[in-house]
């Protein structure tokens, strides 16, 4: 069993103020952030879903809840990290089929990803609220 | 030559199918949810609540919560194994995720099984 410690010695590089991420490895970055974000926010989420659904007046509680900017500016938040996972999501579905793969390509689809995310979050988020 | 021990037959690969599976539902669920609520005459509590009621929607809204929590799962626990080192730390951190999922699908099924 010992043999399984056989490793290639590779550089490491890990100067984290330093290292200067390319726009998919940003994609890749905030991919993993959102989704934390998401994880973390479920139950409020949750909460906000079940008084929504529960009765008329537990529908008026959840209204003023929301109507709340601190709310609103989480909300606003969650709903970015949302939308940035489903593009960034579609994005790396499309890579796993190895569409996109060449770089130009690869740096293109990020940006499209960010941009969209961004662009959907502001234009949902204003209808909203 | 790379001397390699393969442990296991296919590890891990049924979590990266689940994982993208539930991911290409949450895709057409949330179109699906998206264009639902973009026809709701009126942001009422009825109108909203009654989108939810039985019928097909609510059926796949139960399992878009099923596919979250499952999706979540592998993702939170992949980001436990990147980050958190010591095996028992990590082990526990996983046993507290699940267990929260687990109760939220609870919690899910409740809140559509009333309506």
């Amino acid at each position: 069993m010992s043999e399984a410690t056989v490793r290639k010695q590779r550089p490491k590089f890990l100067a984290l103020n330093e290292i200067r991420l390319p726009l998919p490895g940003i994609v890749s970055i905030l991919h993993r952030v959102s989704g934390a974000g998401l994880f973390l926010f479920l139950p409020f989420l949750l909460y906000l879903f079940d008084r929504s659904v529960g009765s008329p007046e537990s529908f008026a509680a959840y209204k003023s809840v929301v109507s709340n900017p601190f709310i609103k500016l989480i909300l606003f938040g969650l709903l970015w990290a949302y939308l940035h996972h489903f593009c960034a999501g579609i994005r790396f579905l499309l890579l796993d089929l190895h569409k996109g793969l060449e770089l130009e390509a690869a740096r293109k689809s990020s940006r499209i990803v960010l941009i969209v995310s961004i662009a959907l979050t502001l234009v949902i988020g204003v209808k909203l609220w | 030559m790379v001397k390699r021990i393969v442990v296991g037959a296919h590890y891990g690969l049924r979590d990266w199918i689940g994982q993208r599976a539930t991911a290409i539902f949450m895709v057409i669920y949330t179109v699906i949810f998206a264009l639902n609520a973009l026809m709701l005459p009126e942001m009422s509590y009825e109108a909203w609540s009654g989108m939810f009621a039985g019928g097909f929607l609510g059926f796949l809204t139960f399992l878009f919560f099923l596919a979250l929590f499952y999706h979540a799962w592998i993702g939170v626990r992949d980001i436990f194994m990147d980050y958190i080192k010591p095996t028992g730390i990590r082990l526990a951190l996983h046993v507290v995720v699940l267990f929260l999922l687990v109760g939220y699908a609870g919690w899910a099924a409740q809140i559509l099984w009333r309506l």
